[in-house]
C-alpha cells in the first residue's frame, strides 16, 4: 500500500478533535458557558461528554467543575477572556484545593469585550499572572491540529498527575478554521488514572511524600474524612493562619508544579545547521511563522523555528535554546509581545525582535521580513 | 456507628451567645435522628465566621470561596447524583447569601440534592459587622447607620427560583427537628436562621431582642414545602451521546486529480443568509476529492444572521500552514455587505482577480475586475454556491466533473437542482 492510500483525509475544525481527545484522555463532564469564539467546543461537547451542564456564568462553571473534582470526576470548560477573568478566583481555589481541571482559553480581541469574532493571543500575562502569590498554572499552548489532539491528552494528564487546574490556551482562529486533516495521525489515547491514597490509618489530605503531589480521595467514598480547602491550611486541611506547617504547604503547591515541569515540556525546536536567527511563536502565529520559516529556507536563508507549546511555567529549556542565536524573532497577536516580555523581561535586549498585530492573523511575510531586516 | 458530627472537645469557635453554635448543635443532633454516618454527609462552608467550623466538624469539609459554596456544593451534588445516599449541607452566611445570591436561585432552579442553611445575623459579623442585603429597616450596624433598603425575604425569592422545601426559624431554642426535616427532603431544601451576632448586632442594637427585630422587619417563622420531583433533574437532562466525534462520515477520498499547480486562495465576501459559509466549505471539500489539501475560515459580526459573511478558501497541492491570505487570488464579491468588507483588499490588491457581481459599483483598483450576473442567475439565497460553479467553470481551478459529483451529495441539492446553477453558465 502506498503512503497516500493509508491516508484518511477529512476536512475538521481543532474544536472536534479538543473534545474527542478530552473525552478519550478520561474527562468526564463538560461545564459550559457559551461565549465566542469557545461554542464549538460547547456543541461538541454536548455531543460527546458523559455528562454536561449548563452553567448560569463562569463563577458558577469553575465552582461546579470544583465540585466535580472534589468526586475524581475531571472536568473541562472552555471560554474566553471575559469569562476568564470570572473565574481567576476560582482557579486560585481549585489550585490551592489540588482539584484538576481544564480550562480552555480561546482567545479574542480584547480589551473588555473587545471584538468577540476576532482572534487575539492577549491574554498571555493575564494568563501567566491567574494565581495570587506567582504561582504557577501549567499552561499549554495549541499550535496546530496535532496538538488539538495530542496536546489536549497533555493536558487532561497532568492536571490529573499534579492535581492542578491546567489552562489549554487557543485562539479563534485555531479552534474554528477547518483544515483537511489526515485522521490516521491520531494515536491511541488511554485514560488517565487517578491516583488514590491505599493506605488503611490516617489520611491527611495534604500530606505528600517526595513527589509533593497529596494522594486523592473523593469525597464520595467513606472510609476516611476529606477535607478541602482554599484558605492557608495545614496537611489536615484546616484552615490556619501562618503557621510554618500552613506556609509549608502553600509554598509546596509552587515547588509541586516546578518538580514536574520536565514532564509536561512540550515545544517542537526545529534547528538548521549553521542558523544564527530564531523564530519563535505559539498558537495560530505558529502556523505563519512554521510558512515563513520554510520559504525563507527555500530563498537559501538559515533560519531554525522554536514552537512553543508549555507556556507556563516558562521552561529553562526556551532560554537554553534562544541563548544560541544572536538574533530572536518572536511573534505574537497582540501589542508590544506579551510572551517576549515575559522572558525577557521590560528591558529586552537588542537582539530579541518581535513581530506584533491585533486585529488580524500575523503573515509569514512580516516574519520573513523581520528576519531579513538588518535591525 | 460512631455518630459523632463535632469533634470530642465540642469545642465551637464562635463568640459567646453567637447564633452560630446553636445551629451546629441541632444540625448534630438532626443528623444523628436521620442516621447518618459522619462520612455520608458533606459539609461545604462559605466565609464568615460559621465557616470557621471546619476543624470541629468530623464529616468531610470543603471550604472555598465567598458567596460560592452553594455553587460549589451543587457541583459535589449534581456529580453524586439525586440518588445518592450522601448528604451535602452548606452552611452559609447573610453576606455569602448575598454576594453568592445567583448561587442559591440556581441551585434551587435545578433541584440540586442538598440543603442550604442561611446564618442570617443580619450582617458581616468576620469583617466587623457591615450591613447585607439581608439587614432589616431599623437594625443599626456598627459600620453603616440602618439599612434603608431593609432585608430581602430570601425564603420567597427561593420559592420564586422553584425550591420545594423553604423554612424560616428564629434560631432560639431547640430547632433539631425543623432541620431535620428540611435535610430529609429530596432534592433542593433550605433554612433561613435568624439569629443575633452578640459581637456586633447586640453592641449596635442594646435591648433590642432577635424576636422583636425578626417580628419588625416582617420576618416571621415561615414554611413551604411542595413535592419534589427528582425524577426531572435538570442538571442529568443534559447527558451526552458519547458517540465518537471521530467518525468515517468525516473523510473525503481523493476520487479525482487535481487540475491545478500550487496554490490558491479565494476569497468569498457576501452577505449573512446567503450561503457564502456553506459554499466556502463546499469548495474546501470538493478540492479534497481531488487530493488537495484545504483550509476554510470565516468572518461575521456577532450578529450571524445579518450584515457581512466573508470566507477565506486556500487549496493546494503542498500542505497549508498559514491559514489567511491577504492577496486572494479571487476575490468574488457578492453583495453590498460583501463589498464594503473586502474593500481594502481590493484596493491593496495587484495580481488578484475580483469577480463582482453586476449589482456592485465597480471600486477603484490595480486588480482585474470582472463582472458576472452571479445574483440575478440563482437568486439571493444561492448565490455563493452560484459563484462556486461560475469559479470553477470560468477559472477551472477544479475539474467541473468533481464540482458536479460533490454538489449530488451536498445536502443542498435536494431542495435546489444543479441546474439551478449549471444552465446559466
Ligand atoms: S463576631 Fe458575631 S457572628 Fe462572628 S462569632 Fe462572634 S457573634 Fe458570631
Amino acid at each position: 500500500m502506498t503512503e497516500t492510500s493509508q491516508k484518511q483525509m477529512a476536512f475538521i475544525d481543532g474544536s472536534r478533535l479538543i473534545i474527542e481527545a478530552s473525552v478519550r484522555a478520561g474527562a468526564g463532564v463538560y461545564i459550559g458557558y457559551p461565549i465566542t469564539p469557545a461554542n464549538l467546543l460547547y456543541s461538541y461537547a454536548n455531543q460527546r461528554f458523559p455528562a454536561m451542564l449548563a452553567a448560569p456564568d463562569e463563577i458558577t462553571a469553575l465552582q461546579w467543575m470544583s465540585g466535580y473534582a472534589s468526586l475524581g470526576i475531571l472536568p473541562v470548560t472552555a471560554t474566553a477572556f471575559p469569562g476568564y477573568s470570572l473565574m481567576i478566583e476560582s482557579i486560585n481555589m481549585a489550585m490551592m484545593m489540588e482539584l484538576p481541571m481544564v480550562i480552555i482559553l480561546a482567545q479574542r480581541l480584547g480589551p473588555a469585550t473587545g471584538t468577540a469574532t476576532a482572534g487575539a493571543q492577549g491574554d498571555i500575562a493575564v494568563v501567566h499572572g491567574t494565581v495570587s502569590g506567582g504561582y504557577p498554572l501549567p499552561t499549554f499552548c495549541i499550535s496546530n491540529l496535532d496538538d488539538c489532539w495530542e496536546l489536549t491528552e497533555k493536558a487532561v494528564k497532568t492536571a490529573i498527575s499534579l492535581r492542578t487546574p491546567v489552562v489549554l490556551l487557543s485562539s479563534k482562529e485555531m479552534i474554528m478554521t477547518q483544515m483537511s486533516y489526515d485522521l490516521s495521525k491520531l494515536s491511541e489515547i488511554s485514560p488517565a488514572v487517578w491516583k488514590h491514597f491505599d493506605g488503611v490509618s490516617d489520611f491527611k489530605p495534604y500530606e505528600t511524600d517526595e513527589s509533593l503531589i497529596p494522594d486523592f480521595l473523593p469525597l464520595s467514598q467513606n472510609k476516611h474524612q476529606v477535607r478541602f480547602t482554599a484558605s492557608t491550611h495545614n496537611k489536615e486541611g484546616i484552615l490556619q493562619n501562618t503557621t510554618p506547617e500552613a506556609l509549608a504547604n502553600s509554598s509546596r503547591l509552587k515547588a509541586k508544579i516546578e518538580k514536574h515541569a520536565e514532564s509536561f515540556l512540550y515545544y517542537d525546536f526545529d534547528h538548521q545547521q549553521g542558523a544564527d536567527t530564531v523564530v519563535m511563536s505559539f498558537d495560530i502565529t505558529a502556523q505563519a511563522a512554521r510558512e515563513a520559516v520554510q520559504r525563507l529556507r527555500s530563498e537559501g536563508r538559515k533560519v531554525s523555528l522554536l514552537i512553543a507549546k508549555t507556556l507556563f511555567p516558562i521552561p529553562e529549556k526556551y532560554h537554553e535554546i534562544l541563548d544560541t542565536f544572536s538574533k530572536v524573532v518572536i511573534a505574537e497577536e497582540n501589542l508590544g509581545g506579551q510572551y517576549r516580555h515575559l522572558l525577557f523581561g521590560s528591558q529586552i535586549p537588542s537582539h530579541i525582535k518581535g513581530v506584533n498585530a491585533i486585529g488580524r492573523m500575523i503573515q509569514p511575510e512580516e516574519i520573513m521580513k523581520e528576519v531579513k531586516s538588518n535591525g | 456507628m460512631d455518630n459523632r458530627f463535632l469533634t470530642d472537645n465540642r469545642d465551637l469557635p464562635f463568640c459567646k451567645g453567637c447564633g452560630h453554635t446553636g445551629i451546629a448543635t441541632c444540625t448534630e443532633r438532626a443528623l444523628q435522628k436521620l442516621g447518618f454516618d459522619p462520612l455520608d454527609v458533606i459539609f461545604v462552608t462559605d466565609i464568615g465566621c460559621h465557616g470557621i467550623i471546619d476543624k470541629s466538624l468530623r464529616s468531610h469539609t470543603v471550604h472555598g470561596l465567598h458567596g460560592r459554596s452553594v455553587a460549589l456544593a451543587g457541583g459535589i451534588a449534581a456529580g453524586l447524583g439525586q440518588r445518592s445516599d450522601k448528604k451535602v449541607i452548606v452552611f452559609i452566611g447573610d453576606g455569602g447569601a448575598t454576594i453568592g445570591m445567583q448561587h442559591l436561585l440556581v441551585a434551587a432552579h435545578h433541584n440540586f440534592p442538598m440543603t442550604v442553611v442561611i446564618h442570617n445575623n443580619m450582617l458581616y459579623g468576620m469583617t466587623g459587622g457591615q450591613p447585607s442585603e439581608f439587614t432589616p429597616t431599623g437594625f443599626n450596624t456598627p459600620a453603616i447607620q440602618r439599612s434603608a433598603a431593609g432585608a430581602i425575604d430570601m425564603v420567597k425569592l427561593m420559592e420564586a427560583a422553584g425550591a420545594t422545601y423553604v423554612s424560616r426559624l428564629t434560631g432560639i431554642g431547640d430547632f433539631t427537628d425543623a432541620l431535620a426535616e428540611a435535610f430529609a427532603h429530596p432534592g433542593f431544601s433550605v433554612v433561613e436562621v435568624m439569629e443575633i451576632c452578640t459581637s456586633y448586632g447586640v453592641k449596635s442594637n442594646p435591648g433590642m431582642k432577635l424576636k422583636q427585630v425578626v417580628e419588625a422587619a416582617g420576618l416571621h417563622p415561615y414554611k413551604n414545602i411542595r413535592p419534589s420531583n427528582t425524577s426531572d433533574h435538570a442538571f442529568e437532562a443534559y447527558s451526552g451521546y458519547q458517540n465518537s466525534l471521530i467518525t468515517d462520515k468525516l473523510k473525503v477520498e481523493k476520487e479525482f486529480e487535481p487540475v491545478i499547480k500550487g496554490t490558491v486562495r479565494i476569497l468569498l465576501s457576501g452577505s449573512a443568509s446567503e450561503g457564502v459559509q456553506s459554499a466556502a466549505e463546499f469548495l474546501a471539500r470538493t478540492a479534497m476529492m481531488s487530493g488537495l489539501f484545504s483550509t476554510k475560515k470565516g468572518h461575521y459580526p456577532v450578529t450571524v444572521g445579518v450584515g457581512f459573511s466573508v470566507a477565506e478558501v486556500i487549496i493546494s497541492d503542498q500542505p497549508i500552514f498559514y491559514t489567511g491570505s491577504t492577496h486572494p487570488d479571487f476575490m468574488v464579491i457578492t453583495s453590498k455587505d460583501g463589498l464594503d468588507y473586502a474593500m481594502p483588499r481590493i484596493k491593496n490588491a495587484i495580481d488578484s482577480v475580483v469577480i463582482l457581481d453586476s449589482t456592485l459599483e465597480a471600486p477603484e483598483t490595480k486588480a482585474r475586475i470582472v463582472t458576472a450576473d452571479l445574483r440575478a442567475m440563482a437568486g439571493s439565497r444561492n448565490v455563493a454556491m452560484m459563484s462556486i460553479f461560475w469559479l470553477i467553470h470560468n477559472y477551472g481551478i477544479l475539474s467541473e466533473e468533481s464540482l458536479h459529483t460533490a454538489y449530488g451529495r451536498n445536502k443542498l441539492s435536494a431542495k435546489v437542482p444543479i441546474s439551478t446553477f449549471t444552465d446559466k453558465l
